[in-house]
């Protein structure tokens, strides 16, 4: 497959009133892991649905009435043209009452927000997709993109860590990317009956990595503070540049357009300036407890 | 614009009330000082008879009372608990309601009428406090429609304090105390007269309904002394020596386990903060669950649930609270918004139930004090 890139959307026109949103219908619900499932969700409105585009990286609020809104990352081909795909686990009140919802239900959206993944910097370069349980999600958008025009980029691996094996986020799609050109690799922390592969946590898979080029290697990674803060080192003691390796971070998100307050991460909106950060420009800031 | 702003205008101070009356006469619906439960608020009024007239506040932190003056000045106060915030952001907004049909749920925008306010006493503390709010609402990808609306209609009336309170301290923070910019109209109060500038063409359309002329020599001098007057009285200082980087490489200082020590986490001074605008929004539907209202609410970064995420909390002790508001005030408002987000109105000190005083805090890190 080769097709023209993800365009870089205009920014989108800017709402009248940023906290409204779209209609949105349930299409289907694919159970994934547990407490974790896949919402196919489609633009009641249609001329919404023809003008909306996402970046990988980028996220949405869903809003259900009467219980609120929630940030959810984008896991849907960029490509998408119909419904998009997002993988939502079990947390607080909002993705419980989402767990009740059956398809054809309808709920609120708004997005997309935040900075994207730095897919063009991924160009002519070695790429390391790096996630931990559920942070798979965010990345897989960029997943799709390195496949839809593989051969803009070098080398391309994608190291998925997860509790046990059963937790190993959209293990349906491993074989085709594989076959696709993708060197994944997965670990579990704690082995379950005929699990016959990896056992410890995913910076351990970057560890072991041959890094031909670390100068030329480009690094995203998304997954639990611990889990990234152990994939960066691993990555700088291999000598990766500061900047080019990527995180994606997390805050309270109530409004996503930097009005409320609420998801500051050191001088820093994550609404606006993230979810995805160059790890030099927010690292002083990831190791203070509280911040 | 028909008068040069250098050009004082005199007022008797009786037809202060031509003022208001014309106001009126556009629609305005007049917001100034007036005294509520023992304290000076921002509230409707009609007549100059309802301002403190010879009233001033006693300041100190965790302070505030009223006592007479010697004189009868009509703005012969500092600031109270409430800023203009509470009329541009107001505290309770619906922004978005949901409805249940047959198609599923439909979102749309609330449409009420937007209040047309003047603000009569806007001190240049606040003044600064509103610029401020203007870049945080309106100057970034998405605007705040719900403020655009209220400040697009709101006419300002400044007015050049003559006087300080003891926890005042606009002069640090180059925000006061003359009212340079960003009013209609801003008047300097002499003992019988208010002399009166104008700051745009609106203000000086207004102006030239009332009986004016222009000050003498002599009129000019006595306002430019009480407000100079103003200056002098000013003790409280904040070194803001490269505060930014002072407070952000000092994240881990044992005085924000100190402070916390004290700080109640109350919220008092996020609330009366003129430029705080943390706010949450909250789902309120009616009985059958087929209507919502989408209820924004002021919020406070010393809220436990503030920081809720995924079942926990980012910020579960004061110190780490204590330490977002003032890190965030003074420090990365900065990075954000291009200037500091304290004016230096002295309000956090004053409301502050134990008397906490930032410039006290941030001298201490600064290593001034132990």
């Amino acid at each position: 497959m080769n097709s023209s890139p993800v365009t870089a959307p205009a920014r989108p026109p800017v709402p009248e009133n940023p906290w409204l949103s779209h209609t949105v219908r349930i299409e289907q619900i694919v159970p994934e892991i547990a407490e974790v499932a896949t919402y196919e969700l489609a633009f009641v409105d249609s001329t919404i649905a023809a003008t909306y585009q996402f970046q990988p990286g980028q996220f949405n609020m869903l809003y259900l009435p009467g219980v609120g809104e929630v940030a959810i990352s984008i896991s849907a081909d960029p490509r998408s043209r119909e419904r998009w795909a997002h993988t939502i686990r079990v947390a607080g009140s909002v993705t419980q009452s989402l767990a009740r919802l059956q398809p054809g239900a309808t709920l609120g959206l708004r997005g997309p927000y935040g900075n994207p993944w730095p897919v063009a910097a991924c160009e002519g370069r070695d790429v390391i997709l790096v996630a931990g349980g559920i942070g798979l999600a965010p990345l897989r958008p960029v997943i799709y993109e390195l496949l839809a025009n593989r051969n803009r980029y070098r080398k391309v691996t994608v190291l998925v860590g997860a509790r046990t094996p059963e937790g190993l986020l959209y293990p349906g799609q491993y074989a085709d990317w594989k076959a696709a050109g993708i060197d994944l690799q997965t670990t579990v922390d704690r082995a379950s009956p005929g699990w016959l592969g990896n056992v410890g946590v995913v910076p351990q898979l970057l560890d072991r990595m041959a890094l031909p080029a670390p100068q030329e290697t480009v690094l995203l990674v998304c997954g639990p503070e611990v889990m990234m803060h152990f994939t960066v080192k691993s990555a700088q003691r291999r000598g990766v540049p500061v900047e080019n390796i990527w995180l994606s971070s997390e805050r309270n998100m109530q409004c996503a357009v930097r009005l409320c307050g609420h998801c500051q991460l050191g001088p820093t909106f994550v609404c606006k300036d993230g979810p995805v950060y160059r790890f030099d420009q927010i690292a002083p800031f990831l190791k203070v407890e509280g911040l | 614009m028909s008068t040069s702003a250098a050009t004082e205008l005199f007022l008797a101070k009786p037809h202060l009330q031509q003022l208001l009356n014309a106001l009126s006469a556009r629609g305005y619906c007049i917001i100034g000082p007036t005294i509520d439960q023992s304290a000076i608020v921002y509230a409707e009024i009609r007549t100059v008879d309802e301002l403190p007239q010879g009233w001033t506040d006693q300041q100190e932190p965790a302070t505030y009372r009223l006592v007479r003056r010697e004189d009868n000045a009509w703005f012969g106060y500092a600031v109270g608990p409430h800023s203009w915030k509470r009329y541009l952001f107001p505290p309770f907004a619906t922004v978005a309601v949901a409805d249940r049909t047959a198609a599923g749920w439909q979102m749309s925008t609330p449409h009420e009428p937007v209040p047309k306010y003047a603000f009569l006493g806007v001190r240049a503390c606040e003044l600064a406090a509103i610029k401020i709010q203007d870049k945080v609402f309106l100057e970034g990808a998405y605007v705040d429609p719900i403020y655009r609306a209220r400040r697009e209609q709101a006419f300002v009336i400044a007015v050049n304090c003559t006087s300080a309170g003891a926890n005042c301290f606009c002069t640090s923070m180059n925000t006061g105390p003359r009212c340079t910019t960003g009013f209609d109209l801003a008047l300097t109060e002499l003992p019988d007269a208010f002399l009166v500038e104008v700051g745009s063409d609106s203000g000086g359309e207004v102006l030239a309904e009332l009986q004016t002329r222009v000050a003498d020599v002599e009129e000019q001098a006595a306002a430019e002394r009480a407000r100079q007057q103003a200056v002098s009285q000013i003790t409280k200082r904040l070194d803001t020596t490269d505060i930014r980087n002072l407070l952000l490489t000092n994240l881990e200082h044992p005085r924000w386990a100190e402070v916390a020590t004290r700080c109640l986490s109350c919220t008092n001074c996020t609330m009366v903060c003129p430029t705080c605008f943390c706010a949450s929004v909250n789902e309120v539907s009616d009985l059958q669950g087929d209507h919502v209202e989408r209820q924004r609410q002021w919020d406070s970064c010393f809220n436990l649930d503030f920081s809720y995420m995924n079942g926990g909390h980012i910020r579960n002790d004061i110190r780490s609270r204590y330490r977002q508001w003032m890190t965030h005030k003074l420090a990365s408002w900065i990075d954000q918004f291009g200037s500091s987000g304290c004016v230096g109105c002295g309000r956090c000190i004053t409301w502050c139930p134990v008397g906490i005083d930032l410039t006290e805090e941030v001298a201490a890190i600064r290593g001034e004090t132990p």
